[in-house]
């Protein structure tokens, strides 16, 4: 598999709040998943990040990340997904 | 590197515009199945399809999962059964045998229709494709997921008058076959001109002879996505109207070619082609009669409507074209009515009529689609509506379709519910003078001149 399959963009949206970052990282660094890059904003008090991660040293199944990042997010209070990079490189890229 | 405004472009065009891949469609090729013995071609039959596709459901909901974006529909089409049982089925009930057969593996596999249950009698029929096509009444009663289709005309063939007049008691008969539920079983007939081989959309889909042993056929959606973004360009010029229109299609595209080339790689099936098309359903936002509003008219219908369809078809293949590496199947704007909430709402409203969606049917892909008629059409009108269509497209050069719904028992005022994905549609009036004269006659309509267009 080549580098790009191994990437996966995950979106976080929701209300602000203390320590999204760090549970969301933490959460990371214990399933073995690099974060390349992070993009933040903050409008009217909502919260919208994005984080670009390689997933090649990954220790679970990618159904598996999936479903406990949602429901991380759902203890957070916001909405966790992770989805190949694959899709936004197509769309946005010719 | 993508940035976070593209991701959230993307995010956006799913959640909210209700873009999705609506099929993928695994075409299989049943010729090795044939057998002169019907219980030996049903057992090979469904060995076949079983194993061929007993990965493509899960297949699809990984790439759903991993990909994020939703894929409505995960389906087979295989090799004209007209075909398939000529050399075994000696009855329509051996036909009907072989329907049930199809509709098993469909259920085994997981898929939610198969499509197959096809004659191809463009230019005249085989006294076992005749059976084929006599079958299908109980064919589409007795089983869930089966989809039929007859195509009973091409540009190079000419129209198989005969088998178009036998298509308008067939369809009555399925009308009559599933009165209890607004006649839905001809929701899943229909009856074409120019058939494509490698279509992934129900109900014209079959695995066409000229193609390989098995194949990924994708088709995309996501006639919400355009229509916001043409929101943005009201007021202006037909430059920029084309130009959104192209763009947008292209991104649709290009996610329904990612998916295509990566179902084809995790299942070991080859890709076929993209089909460019927008394909409503009756969910709110999804509708390619709300396109045609923004472009300008105040229902589609109205004057003005064939040029507006027109002018999205076009620029959809324009943008679409370029972001897919194979392009087939019926590309193009779909004008269902009753799987169009825009549609329906026009229909209601006294806009659209079957003769301004005749004419509609001559710039777009397929035809005169999910159209509920009174019940009590007689079978000849029914013929000649399809004689006109099938004409459309032989002329034309193009695909052209009808697939229509007498609802027994229903007339102009009421309406025929048929659930989910299917719709619902009000009962649109049809002119009342007679074709009996024209449609008994035997014989075909000759293909056309190919040269001289005028």
């Amino acid at each position: 598999m080549d580098d790009n399959r191994q990437r996966a963009i995950i979106t976080v949206v929701g209300h602000d709040t203390v320590g999204i970052i760090a549970r969301v990282c933490t959460y990371l660094a214990d399933s073995n998943i690099n974060i390349l890059d992070i993009s933040q904003t903050i409008v009217g008090g909502y919260f919208n990040m994005m984080m670009i991660t390689d997933l090649s040293g990954k220790k679970k199944h990618f159904a598996e990340i999936s479903s406990e990042l949602e429901s991380l997010g759902e203890d957070i209070g916001v909405i966790i997904k992770i989805q190949r990079e694959d899709i936004f490189d197509k769309m946005h890229r010719v | 590197m993508i940035n976070l405004r593209e991701v959230n472009e993307t995010n956006e065009m799913i959640q909210r515009e209700n873009l999705d891949v609506r099929t993928i469609t695994m075409g299989i090729s049943l010729i090795d199945c044939m057998d002169s013995d019907v219980e030996r071609t049903c057992e090979r039959v469904y060995e076949k399809i079983t194993d061929k596709a007993k990965n493509l459901v899960k297949v699809g909901e990984d790439i759903e999962a991993e990909y994020g974006i939703p894929i409505v529909n995960k389906r087979i089409s295989v090799t004209p059964i007209g075909l398939i049982g000529a050399s075994s089925c000696r009855s329509t009930g051996d036909f009907v045998k072989l329907a049930k057969t199809l509709d098993k593996a469909a259920k085994t596999t997981g898929v939610n229709f198969m499509g197959g249950y096809t004659a191809l009698v463009s230019k005249g029929m085989t006294e076992k494709e005749r059976l084929l096509i006599e079958s299908i009444p109980e064919a589409l009663c007795s089983t869930e997921r089966i989809m039929s289709s007859v195509v009973a005309g091409s540009t190079r063939t000419g129209i198989d008058m005969d088998a178009v007049r036998l298509m308008g008691e067939i369809i009555l008969k399925t009308a009559e076959a599933t009165k209890q539920n607004d006649s839905i079983g001809c929701t899943k007939l229909v009856v074409l001109c120019n058939a494509p081989d490698d279509n992934p959309f129900m109900a014209g889909a079959f695995h066409g002879v000229t193609e390989a042993d098995a194949v990924i056929n994708v088709g995309v959606s996501g006639p919400g996505v355009v229509k916001r973004a043409l929101e943005k360009t009201r007021g202006s010029d037909f430059e920029t109207l084309c130009e959104t229109i192209k763009k947008t299609a292209f991104k649709i595209t290009r996610v329904g070619e990612l998916v295509a080339q990566e179902a084809s790689r995790r299942l070991g099936v080859p890709f076929g082609i993209i089909d460019l098309s927008l394909a409503p359903t009756p969910a709110i936002g999804d509708s390619v009669a709300d396109i045609l509003r923004e472009i300008g008219v105040e229902y589609p219908g109205a004057p003005g409507t064939t040029a507006a369809l027109a002018l999205l078809n076009d620029q959809v293949k324009k943008g679409g074209i370029m972001a897919a590496s194979s392009v087939g199947g019926l590309s193009g704007a779909f004008i269902p009515v009753s799987e169009d909430q825009g549609m329906i709402d026009a229909a209601e409203a006294g806009a659209l009529t079957i003769e301004k969606l005749e004419a509609m049917t001559c710039v777009c892909s397929v035809g005169l689609d999910m159209i509920a008629i009174p019940g009590d059409t007689p079978a000849e009108t029914i013929s000649g509506i399809i004689a006109d269509e099938l004409t459309l497209g032989m002329i034309n050069q193009k695909t052209t379709a009808a697939r229509l719904i007498p609802v027994i028992g229903k007339g102009v005022g009421d309406s025929a519910e048929f659930g989910g994905l299917l719709g619902h549609a009000p009962i649109m009036p049809v002119n009342g003078f007679s074709c009996k004269d024209l449609i008994h006659r035997t014989g075909r309509i000759p293909a056309p001149i190919h040269s001289f267009k005028n």
